[in-house]
């Protein structure tokens, strides 16, 4: 077979992008050897979540933002009710954060075995989709459904049901989640530790392509553990910033060929997610899965972005067994039924509703990365003014620093269909997901 | 009727893909699901792009100008189209955006650069396209897909309930939201979902959009009970209702 020389003209052209949450085209262009251009494209027509979400009551705001997303609908919920409940001064009893950072577990046990079986796993067999595995590695597939069903089960025992939680309001639940059927969770939950050591072994046996760019990453970090909930941000290892003040560090930029923004900490790309989380804060990590996390080889830093989806699986473990811990102790200890029971929108004798006016900024680590949602609210318990910044705007920048690495790197040594490949597994090393950015993803060589 | 195993794709317009993940998270009935039908396009787990196909499920509305170009491309081909969820049934959320003016809305989301400048007015598929099938919700009730699944491959046309909410509300013996002191939209919107957000402590807003006639339609027993008009619950809550097609339902022009 022919090689590529470096002198060739390479023009890749990936439209609508496959296997990512949301649309999005790659654009690189090579000329005379030379990169010209190189860009992740989002096209996807604007959502304007921000300025629907001006005018709107207080309340409605975790319902309006769950639907940014359907796959990081409980991240939208979570992070929206931190933002609003900061504005409108209101402390939610430990029992409902204790209920919040399980569904937030349920979360990313849902998306990250959904990216790593059915959105990474069929470039590695070498397919185009899990359709054909369903054939070819039936009980891969079952066992990847019958993880992706606990995981949802969680959402569906605390919130009514995964995709956009009902459940889940300012201030606490507003039902009561059923103690049988979290004895029954809790038992799908144990038995899911076979099914996960299973999948431990199968992505022991995967090759993953070599890369190395060293980056800044960033992400919450706290004390207490593993952060998905709470914590400062955590700049690259460098300094911890209060969530408020997050628009001190992240910079937001638009460009006129992408409708999703694009974000810069201290002047540079940086990258959220998985492998920020396991890089800054692998030391919180549950013991099993920091054994995981070294059966596969994975230490910490790791620059390959490719090992995100081998990050997404050491979480994984982890997520499942503070899982159980959480349920074990909420079944040993109960809840404290009239501190967390709420409704979802004050009582009638309540309107026209009053609340405090002010501003609050929530952040919580969705699967993709650290989310923020800020509100300002008036003394109507009207949304004033509204900001989200979402992992996947957050990692664009630094897909196309990735690119612009990776492409002279296997420009001589891959046929076009190859590098076309490669770009695309890169891209979707980040799990992006692209309705998430309020917008769409287009990857596209010109 | 369409002819045994027809080819079904998935496409996806201005959404959070939810409703797809619904259909991703039936699991067992999926698989089940694809002994019958094959699955052509589902861009969000597939990189096929399947040219043929005689179904076409579509999610999302239709926001820009290359959105409805794309959809009666893709819908040329269908000889059965179904709206799948909210956005595609109604425009859901996304037409709140209509309430306000675009221009305003692009300044202050993205300043003086405009990336976006074919955005138009949200629209539900049916503005744009023919839909055979409609499946509401904001997400999609799973057991319902399966239902309309059944009928497509059986050639029978699928009947959305269009009794108010408060039906199965009461077969699930629900305490009712206004005895608990709240509002709630179960009284004027259509049945289908099981009343999934009054099961677990919520109220009804209204995503499957509202009884064809709610001035006449209405669970008139509650509203009477409480001295409510369908407008007073209306101006409550108008995160899916405010869509000219649903507010044109209760004679009310919504306002651009």
């Amino acid at each position: 077979m022919e090689k590529n020389s470096k002198s060739k003209d390479v023009k890749i052209d990936v439209h609508y992008l496959t296997r990512v949450e949301g649309h999005g085209d790659i654009a690189v262009d090579v000329k005379s050897g030379e990169l010209k251009e190189c860009k992740f494209k989002v096209i996807e027509s604007a959502r304007f979540f921000e300025t629907m979400l001006r005018g709107r009551l207080v309340y409605e705001a975790q319902h309006l933002t769950s639907r940014i997303c359907g796959i990081c609908s409980c991240g939208h919920s979570l992070a929206s009710l931190k933002a609003a409940e900061k504005a409108i001064g209101i402390q939610p009893h430990e029992d409902t954060v204790l209920l919040r950072k399980l569904l937030l577990h349920g979360e990313q046990l849902d998306s990250h075995v959904l990216h790593f079986y059915v959105l990474v796993a069929p470039d590695l067999l070498g397919v185009k989709s899990i359709m054909p595995l369903i054939k070819t590695h039936r009980p891969v597939i079952e066992r990847a459904f019958r993880m992706k069903k606990v995981a949802d089960h969680i959402g569906e025992v605390l919130a009514g049901r995964h995709v956009h939680p009902i459940s889940f309001a300012l201030g606490g639940v507003t039902k009561i989640p059923d103690i049988g059927q979290m004895k029954k969770l809790h038992q799908m939950l144990v038995e899911a530790r076979a099914d996960f050591e299973e999948t431990v072994e199968l992505f022991k046996s995967l090759e993953w392509p070599k890369f190395e760019r060293k980056t800044q990453y960033v992400a919450l970090s706290c004390d207490e553990e593993y952060a998905f909930y709470d914590g400062k941000i955590n700049v690259d290892g460098r300094r911890l910033v209060d969530v408020v003040d997050y628009k001190s560090v992240i910079k937001e930029e638009v460009r006129d060929y992408s409708s999703a923004k694009f974000v810069s900490v201290d002047g540079a790309p940086y990258m959220v997610g998985a492998l920020a989380r396991f890089n800054l804060n692998g030391d919180k990590l549950h013991k099993k899965a920091k054994e995981v996390a070294e059966y596969l080889g994975l230490t910490r830093p790791t620059h390959n972005t490719f090992m995100n989806t081998v990050a997404q699986v050491v979480e994984w473990g982890h997520c499942l067994e503070d899982s159980i811990a959480i349920l074990e102790r909420i079944l040993k200890c109960g809840l404290d039924e009239e501190k967390i029971l709420v409704t979802t929108y004050p009582k009638r004798d309540q309107w026209p509703i009053k609340t405090k006016a002010g501003r609050g900024a929530g952040a919580v680590e969705v699967p993709r990365g650290v989310l923020f949602h800020d509100y300002t609210v008036d003394s109507n318990g009207i949304v004033t003014d509204a900001n989200c910044i979402i992992p996947t705007n957050q990692n664009i920048n630094n897909l196309e620093a990735d690119m612009r690495k990776i492409v002279p790197e296997i420009i001589g040594t891959q046929s076009q269909e190859q590098m076309t490949l490669t770009l695309e597994m890169l891209a979707r090393a980040y799990d992006p997901c692209i309705s998430c950015s309020t917008h769409i993803l287009d990857v596209k060589f010109v | 009727m369409l002819k045994p195993k027809p080819r079904v794709a998935f496409f996806e317009f201005t959404d959070c893909e939810g409703c797809q993940l619904q259909v991703a998270n039936l699991g067992e009935a999926l698989l089940e699901l694809t002994k019958l039908v094959d699955i052509v396009n589902f861009r969000e787990i597939m990189s096929e792009d399947g040219q043929e196909y005689e179904v076409l499920i579509v999610e999302g509305s239709v926001a820009s100008k290359h959105d409805e170009e794309r959809l009666k491309k893709i819908a040329a081909k269908a000889k059965v189209i179904v709206a799948l969820g909210a956005c595609a049934t109604i425009g859901g959320v996304n037409n709140l955006k209509n309430l306000k003016s675009l221009d305003e809305q692009k300044k202050a989301v993205y300043g003086s650069v405009d990336p976006v400048p074919d955005a138009i007015a949200t629209k539900p598929i049916d503005e744009v396209v023919k839909v055979d099938y409609y499946i509401h919700g904001c997400p999609i009730y799973g057991p319902e897909f399966v239902k309309v699944m059944e009928c497509i491959l059986l050639g029978k046309p699928y009947h959305v309930p269009n009794y108010p909410v408060c039906v199965e509300c009461k077969q699930n013996e629900n305490v009712c939201a206004y005895d608990k002191g709240l509002f709630c939209l179960g009284p004027i919107t259509r049945a289908g979902c099981n009343s999934w957000l009054p099961n677990h402590g919520s109220v009804c807003v209204g995503c499957r959009g509202l009884l064809d006639n709610p001035a006449s339609d209405a669970q008139k027993d509650i509203l009477e009970k409480y001295g409510l008009t369908v407008d007073g619950i209306l101006d409550k809550f108008t995160l899916y209702c405010a869509s000219s097609k649903e507010s044109a339902k209760y004679g009310k022009e919504f306002k651009k």
